[in-house]
Protein backbone atom coordinates (compact mmCIF):
# COMPACT_ATOMS: atom_id res chain seq x y z
CA UNK A 1 0.00 0.00 0.00
CA UNK A 2 1.21 3.45 -0.82
CA UNK A 3 1.87 5.91 1.92
CA UNK A 4 -0.84 8.52 2.35
CA UNK A 5 1.60 11.26 1.54
CA UNK A 6 2.92 9.61 -1.62
CA UNK A 7 -0.60 8.99 -2.79
CA UNK A 8 -1.50 12.60 -2.19
CA UNK A 9 1.51 13.72 -4.21
CA UNK A 10 0.56 11.50 -7.12
CA UNK A 11 -3.04 12.73 -7.06
CA UNK A 12 -1.77 16.26 -6.90
CA UNK A 13 0.51 15.69 -9.86
CA UNK A 14 -2.26 14.20 -11.95
CA UNK A 15 -4.69 17.00 -11.10
CA UNK A 16 -2.09 19.62 -11.90
CA UNK A 17 -1.17 17.92 -15.18
CA UNK A 18 -4.82 17.72 -16.23
CA UNK A 19 -5.51 21.37 -15.49
CA UNK A 20 -2.36 22.52 -17.27
CA UNK A 21 -3.32 20.39 -20.27
CA UNK A 22 -6.83 21.85 -20.30
CA UNK A 23 -5.41 25.35 -20.12
CA UNK A 24 -2.92 24.61 -22.91
CA UNK A 25 -5.63 23.25 -25.21
CA UNK A 26 -7.80 26.31 -24.59
CA UNK A 27 -5.01 28.77 -25.21
CA UNK A 28 -3.75 26.84 -28.24
CA UNK A 29 -7.16 26.95 -29.93
CA UNK A 30 -7.49 30.65 -29.17
CA UNK A 31 -4.04 31.41 -30.57
CA UNK A 32 -4.76 29.27 -33.63
CA UNK A 33 -7.97 31.21 -34.30
CA UNK A 34 -6.22 34.55 -33.86
CA UNK A 35 -3.32 33.58 -36.10
CA UNK A 36 -5.58 32.27 -38.89
CA UNK A 37 -7.78 35.31 -38.56
CA UNK A 38 -4.85 37.69 -38.78
CA UNK A 39 -3.22 35.87 -41.69
CA UNK A 40 -6.35 35.66 -43.77
CA UNK A 41 -7.85 38.94 -42.64
CA UNK A 42 -4.86 41.23 -42.98
CA UNK A 43 -4.65 40.40 -46.71
CA UNK A 44 -8.15 41.76 -47.19
CA UNK A 45 -7.67 44.98 -45.22
CA UNK A 46 -7.18 47.99 -47.47
CA UNK A 47 -8.46 51.54 -47.58
CA UNK A 48 -11.26 50.32 -49.83
CA UNK A 49 -12.69 48.30 -46.94
CA UNK A 50 -13.37 51.59 -45.14
CA UNK A 51 -14.46 53.64 -48.14
CA UNK A 52 -16.52 51.43 -50.42
CA UNK A 53 -19.79 49.56 -50.10
CA UNK A 54 -20.11 45.81 -50.32
CA UNK A 55 -19.54 44.79 -53.92
CA UNK A 56 -21.44 42.63 -56.34
CA UNK A 57 -19.60 39.39 -57.16
CA UNK A 58 -16.56 40.09 -59.27
CA UNK A 59 -16.59 43.81 -58.51
CA UNK A 60 -14.20 45.46 -56.14
CA UNK A 61 -15.59 46.96 -52.97
CA UNK A 62 -15.36 47.35 -49.22
CA UNK A 63 -17.39 46.99 -46.06
CA UNK A 64 -18.19 50.56 -45.07
CA UNK A 65 -21.98 50.14 -45.25
CA UNK A 66 -21.77 47.03 -43.06
CA UNK A 67 -19.41 48.70 -40.57
CA UNK A 68 -21.69 51.71 -40.20
CA UNK A 69 -24.78 49.52 -40.00
CA UNK A 70 -23.24 47.40 -37.27
CA UNK A 71 -22.16 50.48 -35.34
CA UNK A 72 -25.63 52.00 -35.61
CA UNK A 73 -27.48 48.91 -34.44
CA UNK A 74 -25.00 47.94 -31.72
CA UNK A 75 -24.89 51.53 -30.49
CA UNK A 76 -28.67 51.88 -30.37
CA UNK A 77 -29.07 48.47 -28.72
CA UNK A 78 -26.55 49.37 -26.02
CA UNK A 79 -28.05 52.81 -25.54
CA UNK A 80 -31.31 51.20 -24.50
CA UNK A 81 -29.97 48.01 -22.93
CA UNK A 82 -27.40 49.64 -20.65
CA UNK A 83 -29.71 51.75 -18.47
CA UNK A 84 -32.33 48.99 -18.50
CA UNK A 85 -29.85 46.30 -17.50
CA UNK A 86 -28.06 48.40 -14.90
CA UNK A 87 -31.32 49.47 -13.28
CA UNK A 88 -32.67 45.95 -13.20
CA UNK A 89 -29.40 44.65 -11.77
CA UNK A 90 -29.50 47.41 -9.18
CA UNK A 91 -32.99 46.38 -8.14
CA UNK A 92 -31.90 42.77 -7.72
CA UNK A 93 -28.79 43.61 -5.73
CA UNK A 94 -29.93 46.56 -3.66
CA UNK A 95 -33.67 46.58 -3.21
CA UNK A 96 -35.07 43.14 -3.85
CA UNK A 97 -32.16 41.12 -2.55
CA UNK A 98 -34.33 38.69 -0.61
CA UNK A 99 -37.70 39.32 -2.26
CA UNK A 100 -39.56 36.40 -3.83
CA UNK A 101 -40.05 38.42 -7.00
CA UNK A 102 -36.28 38.73 -7.33
CA UNK A 103 -35.65 35.02 -7.50
CA UNK A 104 -38.26 34.79 -10.25
CA UNK A 105 -36.64 37.67 -12.14
CA UNK A 106 -33.21 36.12 -11.67
CA UNK A 107 -34.45 32.79 -13.03
CA UNK A 108 -36.13 34.36 -16.06
CA UNK A 109 -33.06 36.48 -16.69
CA UNK A 110 -30.83 33.42 -16.64
CA UNK A 111 -33.09 31.71 -19.16
CA UNK A 112 -32.93 34.76 -21.38
CA UNK A 113 -29.16 34.82 -20.94
CA UNK A 114 -28.81 31.29 -22.29
CA UNK A 115 -31.60 31.43 -24.86
CA UNK A 116 -30.42 30.68 -28.40
CA UNK A 117 -30.12 34.01 -30.14
CA UNK A 118 -31.97 32.75 -33.19
CA UNK A 119 -35.09 32.49 -31.02
CA UNK A 120 -34.80 36.14 -30.18
CA UNK A 121 -34.43 36.92 -33.85
CA UNK A 122 -37.59 34.96 -34.61
CA UNK A 123 -39.44 36.71 -31.81
CA UNK A 124 -38.55 40.15 -33.14
CA UNK A 125 -39.42 38.99 -36.64
CA UNK A 126 -42.85 38.06 -35.37
CA UNK A 127 -43.55 41.18 -33.29
CA UNK A 128 -41.77 43.83 -35.36
CA UNK A 129 -40.87 42.77 -38.87
CA UNK A 130 -44.23 41.16 -39.63
CA UNK A 131 -46.16 44.07 -38.11
CA UNK A 132 -44.09 46.68 -39.92
CA UNK A 133 -44.17 44.74 -43.14
CA UNK A 134 -40.45 44.99 -43.82
CA UNK A 135 -37.01 44.30 -42.37
CA UNK A 136 -35.36 47.23 -40.64
CA UNK A 137 -32.47 48.50 -38.57
CA UNK A 138 -34.89 49.15 -35.70
CA UNK A 139 -35.77 45.47 -35.58
CA UNK A 140 -32.10 44.50 -35.68
CA UNK A 141 -31.27 46.87 -32.83
CA UNK A 142 -34.21 45.57 -30.80
CA UNK A 143 -33.05 41.97 -31.19
CA UNK A 144 -29.50 42.88 -30.19
CA UNK A 145 -30.81 44.88 -27.22
CA UNK A 146 -32.78 41.90 -25.94
CA UNK A 147 -29.62 39.82 -26.05
CA UNK A 148 -27.57 42.49 -24.26
CA UNK A 149 -29.96 43.18 -21.36
CA UNK A 150 -29.62 39.89 -19.44
CA UNK A 151 -25.83 40.03 -19.69
CA UNK A 152 -25.82 43.49 -18.12
CA UNK A 153 -28.42 42.57 -15.50
CA UNK A 154 -26.39 39.59 -14.39
CA UNK A 155 -23.02 41.30 -14.15
CA UNK A 156 -24.48 44.42 -12.54
CA UNK A 157 -26.12 42.36 -9.83
CA UNK A 158 -23.02 40.25 -9.25
CA UNK A 159 -20.72 43.25 -9.10
CA UNK A 160 -22.97 45.22 -6.74
CA UNK A 161 -23.19 42.21 -4.45
CA UNK A 162 -19.42 42.27 -4.17
CA UNK A 163 -19.54 45.76 -2.66
CA UNK A 164 -19.21 45.22 1.09
CA UNK A 165 -22.31 46.07 3.13
CA UNK A 166 -20.05 47.95 5.53
CA UNK A 167 -19.60 50.61 2.84
CA UNK A 168 -23.35 51.00 2.48
CA UNK A 169 -23.76 51.17 6.24
CA UNK A 170 -21.06 53.81 6.49
CA UNK A 171 -22.73 55.96 3.86
CA UNK A 172 -26.18 55.49 5.38
CA UNK A 173 -24.74 56.37 8.80
CA UNK A 174 -23.80 59.78 7.42
CA UNK A 175 -27.43 60.41 6.62
CA UNK A 176 -27.23 59.60 2.93
CA UNK A 177 -30.56 58.61 1.38
CA UNK A 178 -30.60 55.22 -0.26
CA UNK A 179 -30.28 56.37 -3.85
CA UNK A 180 -27.20 58.40 -2.94
CA UNK A 181 -25.68 55.41 -1.20
CA UNK A 182 -26.19 53.41 -4.37
CA UNK A 183 -25.16 56.02 -6.93
CA UNK A 184 -22.29 57.65 -5.10
CA UNK A 185 -20.85 54.74 -3.19
CA UNK A 186 -21.98 51.35 -4.51
CA UNK A 187 -21.73 52.23 -8.23
CA UNK A 188 -18.37 53.83 -7.65
CA UNK A 189 -17.01 50.86 -5.78
CA UNK A 190 -18.28 48.50 -8.48
CA UNK A 191 -17.62 50.64 -11.53
CA UNK A 192 -14.86 48.45 -12.99
CA UNK A 193 -17.19 45.48 -12.81
CA UNK A 194 -20.14 47.41 -14.21
CA UNK A 195 -18.04 48.56 -17.14
CA UNK A 196 -16.82 45.02 -17.74
CA UNK A 197 -20.42 43.85 -17.87
CA UNK A 198 -21.34 46.46 -20.44
CA UNK A 199 -18.30 45.60 -22.55
CA UNK A 200 -19.15 41.91 -22.32
CA UNK A 201 -22.58 42.73 -23.67
CA UNK A 202 -21.07 44.74 -26.54
CA UNK A 203 -18.76 41.86 -27.36
CA UNK A 204 -21.65 39.45 -27.22
CA UNK A 205 -23.90 41.36 -29.62
CA UNK A 206 -21.22 42.68 -31.96
CA UNK A 207 -20.76 39.25 -33.47
CA UNK A 208 -24.37 38.03 -33.31
CA UNK A 209 -25.58 36.90 -36.72
CA UNK A 210 -28.66 34.81 -36.16
CA UNK A 211 -30.90 37.52 -34.67
CA UNK A 212 -30.04 39.89 -37.53
CA UNK A 213 -30.88 37.42 -40.28
CA UNK A 214 -34.62 37.93 -39.94
CA UNK A 215 -34.59 41.45 -38.57
CA UNK A 216 -32.11 43.83 -40.16
CA UNK A 217 -31.48 41.40 -43.00
CA UNK A 218 -28.74 42.96 -45.10
CA UNK A 219 -28.31 45.69 -47.64
CA UNK A 220 -25.90 45.83 -50.51
CA UNK A 221 -26.03 49.62 -50.61
CA UNK A 222 -25.21 52.52 -48.37
CA UNK A 223 -28.02 53.05 -45.91
CA UNK A 224 -28.29 54.79 -42.57
CA UNK A 225 -32.08 54.78 -42.49
CA UNK A 226 -32.99 52.61 -39.52
CA UNK A 227 -36.44 52.06 -40.98
CA UNK A 228 -35.07 50.01 -43.87
CA UNK A 229 -32.99 46.83 -44.15
CA UNK A 230 -29.46 47.71 -43.18
CA UNK A 231 -26.08 46.12 -43.85
CA UNK A 232 -24.13 44.72 -40.92
CA UNK A 233 -20.83 42.91 -40.50
CA UNK A 234 -22.03 39.56 -39.11
CA UNK A 235 -24.57 38.90 -41.86
CA UNK A 236 -22.16 40.13 -44.54
CA UNK A 237 -19.51 37.79 -43.15
CA UNK A 238 -22.02 34.96 -43.14
CA UNK A 239 -23.10 35.54 -46.74
CA UNK A 240 -19.67 36.30 -48.15
CA UNK A 241 -17.94 33.43 -46.39
CA UNK A 242 -20.50 30.97 -47.75
CA UNK A 243 -20.17 32.32 -51.28
CA UNK A 244 -18.01 30.72 -53.97
CA UNK A 245 -16.39 34.06 -54.88
CA UNK A 246 -12.84 34.53 -53.71
CA UNK A 247 -12.99 38.31 -53.23
CA UNK A 248 -16.16 37.97 -51.14
CA UNK A 249 -14.46 35.37 -48.96
CA UNK A 250 -11.52 37.72 -48.60
CA UNK A 251 -13.84 40.51 -47.42
CA UNK A 252 -15.47 38.11 -44.93
CA UNK A 253 -12.07 37.47 -43.37
CA UNK A 254 -11.35 41.17 -43.24
CA UNK A 255 -14.72 41.80 -41.54
CA UNK A 256 -14.07 39.09 -38.96
CA UNK A 257 -10.71 40.59 -38.16
CA UNK A 258 -12.31 44.02 -37.82
CA UNK A 259 -14.87 42.82 -35.26
CA UNK A 260 -12.22 40.99 -33.26
CA UNK A 261 -9.84 43.93 -33.23
CA UNK A 262 -12.63 46.35 -32.35
CA UNK A 263 -13.73 44.29 -29.33
CA UNK A 264 -10.14 43.79 -28.22
CA UNK A 265 -9.40 47.49 -28.62
CA UNK A 266 -12.53 48.49 -26.71
CA UNK A 267 -11.53 46.26 -23.81
CA UNK A 268 -7.99 47.57 -23.73
CA UNK A 269 -9.05 51.20 -23.90
CA UNK A 270 -11.60 50.71 -21.12
CA UNK A 271 -9.03 49.06 -18.91
CA UNK A 272 -6.42 51.74 -19.50
CA UNK A 273 -8.86 54.59 -18.90
CA UNK A 274 -10.13 52.95 -15.74
CA UNK A 275 -6.66 52.25 -14.40
CA UNK A 276 -5.62 55.87 -14.86
CA UNK A 277 -8.64 57.10 -12.99
CA UNK A 278 -7.98 54.75 -10.13
CA UNK A 279 -4.44 55.90 -9.58
CA UNK A 280 -5.35 59.54 -9.51
CA UNK B 1 -15.56 80.19 8.79
CA UNK B 2 -17.20 77.06 10.05
CA UNK B 3 -14.79 76.72 12.96
CA UNK B 4 -16.27 77.96 16.20
CA UNK B 5 -13.54 79.59 18.28
CA UNK B 6 -14.20 77.41 21.28
CA UNK B 7 -13.43 74.32 19.26
CA UNK B 8 -10.03 75.52 18.26
CA UNK B 9 -8.45 75.43 21.66
CA UNK B 10 -8.86 72.38 23.73
CA UNK B 11 -8.85 72.83 27.48
CA UNK B 12 -8.55 69.12 27.56
CA UNK B 13 -5.88 67.64 29.59
CA UNK B 14 -5.69 70.64 31.82
CA UNK B 15 -6.78 68.88 34.96
CA UNK B 16 -4.20 66.22 34.35
CA UNK B 17 -1.37 68.48 33.39
CA UNK B 18 -2.28 70.94 36.09
CA UNK B 19 -2.10 68.25 38.65
CA UNK B 20 1.23 67.00 37.50
CA UNK B 21 2.82 70.38 37.63
CA UNK B 22 1.14 71.69 40.74
CA UNK B 23 2.64 72.00 44.20
CA UNK B 24 2.31 69.50 46.99
CA UNK B 25 -0.76 71.00 48.63
CA UNK B 26 -3.08 70.12 45.82
CA UNK B 27 -1.57 66.69 45.58
CA UNK B 28 -2.28 66.08 49.23
CA UNK B 29 -5.83 67.15 48.72
CA UNK B 30 -6.25 64.42 46.17
CA UNK B 31 -4.81 61.71 48.35
CA UNK B 32 -7.80 60.96 50.57
CA UNK B 33 -10.05 60.36 47.61
CA UNK B 34 -7.52 57.91 46.25
CA UNK B 35 -7.38 56.06 49.52
CA UNK B 36 -11.12 55.90 49.59
CA UNK B 37 -11.12 53.67 46.57
CA UNK B 38 -8.06 51.46 46.42
CA UNK B 39 -7.91 49.96 42.94
CA UNK B 40 -8.38 46.23 42.96
CA UNK B 41 -6.85 45.86 39.55
CA UNK B 42 -4.22 47.83 37.79
CA UNK B 43 -5.83 49.98 35.17
CA UNK B 44 -4.77 53.44 34.29
CA UNK B 45 -7.80 55.33 35.43
CA UNK B 46 -6.96 58.98 35.00
CA UNK B 47 -7.12 60.94 38.20
CA UNK B 48 -9.25 63.53 36.55
CA UNK B 49 -11.93 60.94 36.15
CA UNK B 50 -12.29 60.91 39.92
CA UNK B 51 -14.20 64.15 39.67
CA UNK B 52 -16.93 62.87 37.38
CA UNK B 53 -20.38 63.99 38.42
CA UNK B 54 -22.96 61.35 39.06
CA UNK B 55 -24.81 60.42 35.89
CA UNK B 56 -28.14 61.55 37.34
CA UNK B 57 -26.89 65.13 37.59
CA UNK B 58 -26.21 65.33 33.87
CA UNK B 59 -28.50 65.86 30.95
CA UNK B 60 -29.11 62.59 29.19
CA UNK B 61 -28.38 62.91 25.50
CA UNK B 62 -29.54 59.41 24.79
CA UNK B 63 -31.70 57.26 26.98
CA UNK B 64 -33.39 53.92 26.44
CA UNK B 65 -36.55 52.74 28.13
CA UNK B 66 -37.32 49.04 28.03
CA UNK B 67 -35.51 48.68 24.76
CA UNK B 68 -35.80 45.25 23.21
CA UNK B 69 -34.14 44.11 20.03
CA UNK B 70 -34.56 41.08 17.82
CA UNK B 71 -32.52 39.62 15.00
CA UNK B 72 -35.31 37.56 13.50
CA UNK B 73 -36.20 35.34 16.45
CA UNK B 74 -33.05 35.98 18.41
CA UNK B 75 -33.75 38.31 21.31
CA UNK B 76 -30.55 40.34 21.44
CA UNK B 77 -31.41 43.14 23.88
CA UNK B 78 -33.71 42.53 26.83
CA UNK B 79 -35.38 45.49 28.50
CA UNK B 80 -32.48 47.85 28.22
CA UNK B 81 -32.48 50.99 30.35
CA UNK B 82 -29.27 52.85 29.74
CA UNK B 83 -28.25 56.50 29.68
CA UNK B 84 -25.64 58.29 27.61
CA UNK B 85 -24.94 61.68 29.27
CA UNK B 86 -24.32 64.75 27.15
CA UNK B 87 -20.75 65.69 26.29
CA UNK B 88 -19.33 62.71 28.07
CA UNK B 89 -17.78 59.48 26.91
CA UNK B 90 -19.83 56.42 27.71
CA UNK B 91 -18.33 52.98 27.17
CA UNK B 92 -20.25 49.76 26.66
CA UNK B 93 -18.25 46.69 27.55
CA UNK B 94 -18.98 43.00 27.72
CA UNK B 95 -18.09 39.72 26.05
CA UNK B 96 -18.86 39.05 22.38
CA UNK B 97 -22.52 38.68 21.62
CA UNK B 98 -23.65 40.60 24.68
CA UNK B 99 -25.43 43.25 22.61
CA UNK B 100 -22.96 46.15 22.73
CA UNK B 101 -22.88 46.79 18.99
CA UNK B 102 -26.59 46.05 18.67
CA UNK B 103 -27.33 48.73 21.25
CA UNK B 104 -25.20 51.24 19.37
CA UNK B 105 -26.97 50.34 16.14
CA UNK B 106 -30.33 51.28 17.63
CA UNK B 107 -29.09 54.78 18.45
CA UNK B 108 -29.05 55.73 14.75
CA UNK B 109 -31.44 52.99 13.60
CA UNK B 110 -28.85 51.74 11.15
CA UNK B 111 -30.31 48.26 11.75
CA UNK B 112 -33.25 49.34 9.57
CA UNK B 113 -31.13 48.53 6.53
CA UNK B 114 -31.95 44.89 7.28
CA UNK B 115 -35.56 43.77 7.09
CA UNK B 116 -35.37 41.06 9.75
CA UNK B 117 -34.09 43.27 12.54
CA UNK B 118 -36.46 45.17 14.78
CA UNK B 119 -36.56 47.09 18.02
CA UNK B 120 -39.29 47.91 20.52
CA UNK B 121 -39.41 50.20 23.52
CA UNK B 122 -38.01 53.71 23.51
CA UNK B 123 -34.75 55.34 22.56
CA UNK B 124 -34.87 58.99 23.55
CA UNK B 125 -32.59 61.48 21.84
CA UNK B 126 -32.92 64.79 23.68
CA UNK B 127 -36.15 63.43 25.13
CA UNK B 128 -37.70 62.51 21.77
CA UNK B 129 -38.38 58.89 20.98
CA UNK B 130 -36.50 58.03 17.79
CA UNK B 131 -38.04 54.59 17.41
CA UNK B 132 -41.40 55.95 16.28
CA UNK B 133 -42.12 55.40 12.59
CA UNK B 134 -42.27 59.02 11.44
CA UNK B 135 -38.67 59.85 12.35
CA UNK B 136 -36.63 60.93 9.32
CA UNK B 137 -33.82 58.41 9.40
CA UNK B 138 -31.47 60.46 7.27
CA UNK B 139 -31.79 63.50 9.53
CA UNK B 140 -31.41 61.28 12.59
CA UNK B 141 -28.20 59.77 11.23
CA UNK B 142 -26.91 63.18 10.41
CA UNK B 143 -27.24 64.06 14.10
CA UNK B 144 -25.94 60.72 15.32
CA UNK B 145 -22.73 59.84 13.51
CA UNK B 146 -21.12 56.42 13.57
CA UNK B 147 -17.67 54.95 13.09
CA UNK B 148 -17.43 51.22 12.49
CA UNK B 149 -15.05 48.51 13.53
CA UNK B 150 -13.31 48.15 10.19
CA UNK B 151 -12.32 51.34 8.38
CA UNK B 152 -14.68 52.01 5.46
CA UNK B 153 -13.10 54.58 3.17
CA UNK B 154 -15.36 55.29 0.20
CA UNK B 155 -13.93 54.66 -3.28
CA UNK B 156 -13.15 58.32 -3.86
CA UNK B 157 -10.49 60.86 -2.97
CA UNK B 158 -9.62 61.72 0.63
CA UNK B 159 -11.19 65.11 0.17
CA UNK B 160 -14.41 63.70 -1.24
CA UNK B 161 -14.55 61.15 1.55
CA UNK B 162 -14.65 63.87 4.17
CA UNK B 163 -16.86 66.13 2.08
CA UNK B 164 -19.35 63.34 1.32
CA UNK B 165 -21.61 63.87 4.31
CA UNK B 166 -21.24 67.65 4.26
CA UNK B 167 -22.37 67.85 0.64
CA UNK B 168 -25.51 65.93 1.53
CA UNK B 169 -26.87 68.55 3.87
CA UNK B 170 -25.10 71.83 3.33
CA UNK B 171 -24.53 74.04 0.33
CA UNK B 172 -21.08 75.41 0.90
CA UNK B 173 -18.87 77.34 -1.46
CA UNK B 174 -15.79 75.43 -2.49
CA UNK B 175 -13.60 77.42 -0.13
CA UNK B 176 -15.98 76.88 2.76
CA UNK B 177 -16.04 73.19 1.96
CA UNK B 178 -12.26 73.08 1.84
CA UNK B 179 -12.17 74.80 5.24
CA UNK B 180 -14.60 72.29 6.66
CA UNK B 181 -12.62 69.35 5.33
CA UNK B 182 -9.43 70.77 6.79
CA UNK B 183 -11.16 71.41 10.10
CA UNK B 184 -12.46 67.83 10.30
CA UNK B 185 -9.10 66.36 9.30
CA UNK B 186 -7.33 68.48 11.89
CA UNK B 187 -9.82 67.38 14.53
CA UNK B 188 -9.15 63.80 13.59
CA UNK B 189 -5.39 64.44 13.86
CA UNK B 190 -4.90 63.43 10.25
CA UNK B 191 -4.39 66.76 8.50
CA UNK B 192 -0.61 66.89 8.72
CA UNK B 193 -0.28 63.43 7.26
CA UNK B 194 -2.62 63.91 4.31
CA UNK B 195 -2.71 67.62 3.49
CA UNK B 196 -0.51 67.12 0.42
CA UNK B 197 -2.44 64.16 -0.98
CA UNK B 198 -6.08 65.05 -0.60
CA UNK B 199 -6.73 63.91 -4.15
CA UNK B 200 -5.48 60.41 -3.53
CA UNK B 201 -7.90 57.56 -2.99
CA UNK B 202 -9.06 56.95 0.56
CA UNK B 203 -7.93 53.36 0.32
CA UNK B 204 -4.31 54.43 -0.11
CA UNK B 205 -3.90 55.20 3.59
CA UNK B 206 -2.77 52.85 6.34
CA UNK B 207 -5.39 51.17 8.51
CA UNK B 208 -4.99 53.63 11.37
CA UNK B 209 -5.14 56.59 9.00
CA UNK B 210 -8.21 55.16 7.31
CA UNK B 211 -9.97 54.91 10.64
CA UNK B 212 -9.09 58.50 11.47
CA UNK B 213 -10.37 59.42 8.02
CA UNK B 214 -13.67 57.77 8.91
CA UNK B 215 -13.77 59.74 12.15
CA UNK B 216 -13.05 62.94 10.23
CA UNK B 217 -15.84 62.05 7.82
CA UNK B 218 -18.21 61.48 10.71
CA UNK B 219 -17.40 64.75 12.51
CA UNK B 220 -17.32 66.83 9.32
CA UNK B 221 -21.12 66.90 9.31
CA UNK B 222 -21.04 68.17 12.92
CA UNK B 223 -23.17 65.53 14.52
CA UNK B 224 -24.32 65.83 18.11
CA UNK B 225 -23.56 62.26 19.03
CA UNK B 226 -20.70 60.08 17.87
CA UNK B 227 -21.09 56.30 18.06
CA UNK B 228 -17.82 54.39 17.96
CA UNK B 229 -18.22 50.66 17.39
CA UNK B 230 -14.92 49.07 18.42
CA UNK B 231 -13.06 51.75 16.49
CA UNK B 232 -9.59 50.48 17.36
CA UNK B 233 -10.00 46.71 17.30
CA UNK B 234 -8.25 46.42 13.94
CA UNK B 235 -5.49 48.91 14.71
CA UNK B 236 -1.98 48.78 16.10
CA UNK B 237 -1.24 50.28 19.55
CA UNK B 238 0.08 53.56 18.17
CA UNK B 239 -2.98 54.23 16.04
CA UNK B 240 -5.14 53.14 18.97
CA UNK B 241 -3.44 55.69 21.22
CA UNK B 242 -4.04 58.43 18.68
CA UNK B 243 -7.71 57.59 18.39
CA UNK B 244 -8.09 57.50 22.15
CA UNK B 245 -6.51 60.95 22.39
CA UNK B 246 -8.96 62.04 19.79
CA UNK B 247 -11.89 60.76 21.82
CA UNK B 248 -10.63 62.81 24.77
CA UNK B 249 -10.56 65.90 22.61
CA UNK B 250 -13.86 65.35 20.91
CA UNK B 251 -15.93 64.99 24.03
CA UNK B 252 -15.72 68.73 24.61
CA UNK B 253 -18.14 69.10 21.70
CA UNK B 254 -19.77 65.74 21.19
CA UNK B 255 -21.55 63.10 23.15
CA UNK B 256 -19.65 59.90 22.56
CA UNK B 257 -20.75 56.30 22.98
CA UNK B 258 -18.01 53.75 22.47
CA UNK B 259 -18.18 49.98 22.30
CA UNK B 260 -14.95 48.24 23.14
CA UNK B 261 -13.57 44.81 23.92
CA UNK B 262 -10.60 46.40 25.52
CA UNK B 263 -11.20 47.07 29.21
CA UNK B 264 -8.13 49.25 29.54
CA UNK B 265 -9.46 51.34 26.71
CA UNK B 266 -12.77 51.81 28.49
CA UNK B 267 -10.89 52.77 31.64
CA UNK B 268 -8.75 55.23 29.72
CA UNK B 269 -11.33 57.01 27.62
CA UNK B 270 -14.72 56.66 29.25
CA UNK B 271 -16.38 58.79 31.90
CA UNK B 272 -19.14 56.23 32.30
CA UNK B 273 -19.08 52.52 31.72
CA UNK B 274 -21.88 50.03 31.29
CA UNK B 275 -21.35 46.30 31.41
CA UNK B 276 -23.61 44.13 29.27
CA UNK B 277 -23.88 40.38 29.34
CA UNK B 278 -26.04 38.10 27.18
CA UNK B 279 -28.37 40.88 26.16
CA UNK B 280 -28.83 42.36 29.61
CA UNK B 281 -27.44 45.36 31.43
CA UNK B 282 -25.39 44.15 34.37
CA UNK B 283 -24.11 47.40 35.84
CA UNK B 284 -23.73 51.02 34.91
CA UNK B 285 -21.65 53.59 36.72
CA UNK B 286 -18.93 56.18 36.37
CA UNK B 287 -15.77 54.52 35.16
CA UNK B 288 -13.60 54.82 38.29
CA UNK B 289 -16.31 53.28 40.43
CA UNK B 290 -16.94 50.54 37.87
CA UNK B 291 -13.30 49.61 37.83
CA UNK B 292 -12.47 50.04 41.48
CA UNK B 293 -15.60 49.36 43.50
CA UNK B 294 -18.12 47.62 41.25
CA UNK B 295 -21.45 47.01 42.95
CA UNK B 296 -21.93 43.56 41.51
CA UNK B 297 -19.84 40.46 41.79
CA UNK B 298 -20.38 39.78 38.09
CA UNK B 299 -18.83 43.12 37.14
CA UNK B 300 -15.85 42.46 39.35
CA UNK B 301 -15.41 39.03 37.82
CA UNK B 302 -15.55 40.46 34.32
CA UNK B 303 -13.14 43.30 34.81
CA UNK B 304 -10.68 41.10 36.63
CA UNK B 305 -10.87 38.57 33.81
CA UNK B 306 -12.59 35.76 35.67
CA UNK B 307 -15.37 35.41 33.13
CA UNK B 308 -16.24 36.59 29.69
Amino acid sequence: MLGLYTRRRIVNFIALALSVAAMAIGVAVLVWILITLTQRGLGGISTRVFTENTPAPGDSGGLINAIVGSLLMTGLAMLVATPLGVLAGTYLAEFGRDAKLSSVIRFVNDILLSAPSILIGLFIYEVMVVKMGHFSGWAGAAALGIIAVPVIVRTTEDMLRLVPTSLREAAAALGAPRWKVIVKVAYRAARAGLLTGILLAVARIAGETAPLLFTALNNQFWNVNMNAPIANLPVVIFQFAMSPYEDWQQLAWAGSLLITVAILGLNIVARVVFRKRRVR
Amino acid sequence: MPIPPDLEQEPLDEPLEGELQEDETSNEQEEPSRDAGPPQIKVSVDDRLQSIPAAEQLTAKLETHNLNFWYGKHHALKDFNVTVPERMVTAFIGPSGCGKSTLLRTFNRIYELYPRQRASGEVLLDGENILVPNVDLNLLRRKVGMVFQAPTPFPMSLFDNVAFGVRLYERLSSSELADRVEWALRKAALWDEVKDKLKQAGGSLSGGQQQRLCIARAIAVKPEVLLLDEPTSALDPLSTARIEELVHELKADYTIAIVTHNLQQAARVADYTTLLYLGEVIESNDTPTMFTKPAKKQTEDYITGRFG
